[in-house]
């Protein structure tokens, strides 16, 4: 386990792929003076082959972070660099995009929005696998590229011809899947990738996941809410609460004695067997 | 026993192909009474959201669908418009699996909340706005009257996912059709809506259909669960949980990774229909 040596040490020699610095992105409110800061004095490192995760409550800014990183979001303040290039003033340009794209991709949250409801299946990925192939690669090859992928995901031959309504919920979020690593890129955010997928599906997608970790040097920044599934892929995480990193430290670490009070009231709430839903104490106002 | 409050008897769902038919509902038969919980598991691509849109008539045309699906003794399938609007406006409630897909982006949250008030049951605006803000905060949304004046984008898919919850329990339908509502939400917000859909079965004899992919979760809100395969239910009842009888639904309980532990490669399963078996295979 490469990503595992790493764990806790200084990392002497190894520079961060992904550094981010006091990060902060503030949106206009619905009214003048209330405006929405979704992120707030956010750092974290991301390192070669490590795969680290963000989790914490909803709204809590994990997505308007992933955002900034590919590009999507200008960065209000801090600063945001991958291998040393800044990412703050945003896309300029199409090479820019281009060249980004190829660097990091990004699995979206809502896997329906983000995929062309009139490409196939099998174009949206071979579109992706086009980005880091060379001029020299037929057609017939890169489509066969883009077959094995989908096949890497669960998805038979099939499913390239259909279009993503025909789709259900946990395929489609698999093509998003599929379409980002056919860029093979150096950094993939993978914003609650595996949640709409059935445990054995699921198991299936980290398992392979790692084994392109084995086989390669690539980068997870993974968000998501599910601590079991944290647990098995991250080696490291970091805790967002409002806007503002709570916790931050090794995985295994930080799930077996949370000290965080959120990071506690999350545990707390998994479903394991005798477990009922309870509502919240609510700050009385 | 009373009448169930919804039906489905031998519902197949077809859809004509270049070269013959595929059948992606296999014969789905279940009941849920009133007040009733029934949990809906199964694998991804399974059938289950295209059991939902059949119930609400709401699968695309290409689709031919057979069998009888009943709403407190009507038929659905042979519901004429009007009654059909009815009963989609009133009877039933969905929240879908992808929230941001069935929003108007234009629209401002607090008019999708309180539009069908408004419109189809005459409630006053102020009123319906006053109702949907309590709701809102009953879900876990902060600063529930300044998420009214904002658009879907604005949202995180979290924040959004318990918008379209609370827009269901506004229109306090008799029947509510859950489709993964709770994946967008981390587990402590997921622990408050399942607690007021408690709430809301116990108080108003709300039934609900609840379909995720967490088999601890649905063992610990629902009745009973119905596990699905390959368009098929292939077992339910109340005993699936603590004993089940078929392969794929014990494999199922096996395979979630652990909060404590972790493993150098998931189990991953496939369930041959043909031959019914198990077959254990790794990813490649
Ligand atoms: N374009 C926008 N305009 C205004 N506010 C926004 C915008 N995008 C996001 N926000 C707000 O920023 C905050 C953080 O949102 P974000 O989507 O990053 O949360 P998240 O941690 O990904 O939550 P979830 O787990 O629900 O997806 C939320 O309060 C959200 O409403
Ligand atoms: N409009 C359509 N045209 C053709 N095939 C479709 C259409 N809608 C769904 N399907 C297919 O029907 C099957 C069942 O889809 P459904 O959306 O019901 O799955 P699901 O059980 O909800 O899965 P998930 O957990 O991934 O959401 C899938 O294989 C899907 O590809
Ligand atoms: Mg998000
Ligand atoms: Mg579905």
């Amino acid at each position: 386990m490469n990503g595992a040596e790493l764990i806790g040490t200084e990392r002497i020699g190894t520079e961060p792929i992904v550094v981010a610095n006091r990060l902060r992105k503030v949106f206009p409110g619905p009214t003048k003076d209330d405006p929405v800061i979704a992120v707030d004095e956010v750092s974290f490192e991301l390192y070669p082959n490590e795969c680290l995760a963000i989790v914490g409550e909803s709204g809590s800014g994990k997505t308007t972070v992933a955002r900034m990183l590919v590009g999507l979001e200008t960065v209000t303040e801090g600063e945001l660099t991958v291998r040393g290039d800044s990412r703050t003033k945003g896309v300029k340009n199409l090479a820019d995009r281009r060249r980004w794209a190829r660097e990091v991709q990004y699995v979206f949250q809502d896997p329906y929005s983000s995929l062309n409801g009139r490409q196939r299946i099998g174009d949206i990925v071979g579109t992706s696998v086009g980005l880091h192939v060379g001029a020299g690669v037929t057609r017939r090859e890169v489509q066969d590229r883009a077959l094995g992928i989908l096949d890497s995901v669960g998805l038979g031959q099939s499913f390239a011809e259909k279009y993503p309504h025909q789709l259900s919920g946990g395929q489609r979020q698999r093509v998003a899947i599929a379409r980002a690593l056919a860029a093979d890129p150096a950094v993939i955010v993978l914003d609650e990738a595996v949640a709409a997928l059935d445990v054995s599906i699921q198991a299936q997608i980290l398992n392979l996941l790692s084994d392109i970790r084995a086989e390669r040097d690539v980068s997870y920044l993974f968000i998501s809410h599910d601590l079991a599934v944290v647990n098995q892929i991250s080696e490291r995480m970091i805790v967002m609460e409002q806007g503002r990193v709570v916790d931050a430290g090794v995985t295994a670490e930080l799930l077996a004695d949370p000290q965080h009070p959120y990071t506690r009231s999350l545990r707390a709430a998994v479903p394991r067997p005798g477990w009922k839903p309870v509502r919240r104490e609510r700050l009385a106002s | 026993m009373t009448e169930p409050l919804l039906m489905l008897d031998d519902v197949r769902a077809t859809l004509r192909l270049r070269g013959g038919h595929q059948t992606l509902l296999d014969g789905v038969s279940f009941e849920i009474h009133a007040g009733e919980a029934l949990g809906l598991v199964g694998e991804s691509g399974s059938g289950k959201s295209l059991t939902t849109r059949a119930i609400t008539r709401m699968l695309d045309p290409a689709f031919r669908v057979s069998g009888e699906i009943a709403f407190d003794g009507t038929s659905v399938l042979a519901m004429n418009q009007a009654a059909l609007r009815r009963y989609r406006s009133t009877d039933v409630g969905m929240i879908f699996q992808d929230p941001r897909a069935h929003v108007n982006p234009v629209h401002r949250v607090g008019d999708f909340l309180t539009e069908a008030l408004v419109r189809e049951r005459g409630v006053d605006r102020r009123e319906a706005e006053r109702r949907a803000v309590v709701l809102l905060d009953e879900v876990g949304v902060r600063n529930p009257e300044q998420r009214l004046r904002q658009y879907p984008h604005e949202l995180s898919g979290g924040l959004l996912q318990r918008v379209m919850i609370a827009s269901v329990l506004l229109a306090e339908p008799k029947l509510i059709l859950a489709d993964e509502p709770t994946t967008a939400l981390d587990v402590t917000a997921q622990s408050d809506v399942m607690a007021i859909l408690d709430e809301q079965r116990r108080a108003r004899g709300l039934a609900l259909l609840f379909i995720t992919h967490d088999l601890e979760l649905a063992a610990a809100c629902c009745d009973r669960l119905a596990v699905m395969y390959a368009g098929e239910i292939v077992e339910q009842g109340a005993h699936v949980y603590h004993a089940p009888t078929h392969p794929y639904t014990v494999e199922l309980l096996g395979a979630r990774p652990s909060i404590d532990q972790r493993v150098d490669r998931l189990p991953v399963l496939r369930y041959d229909r043909e031959t019914h078996e198990l077959l254990k295979a790794e990813a490649s």
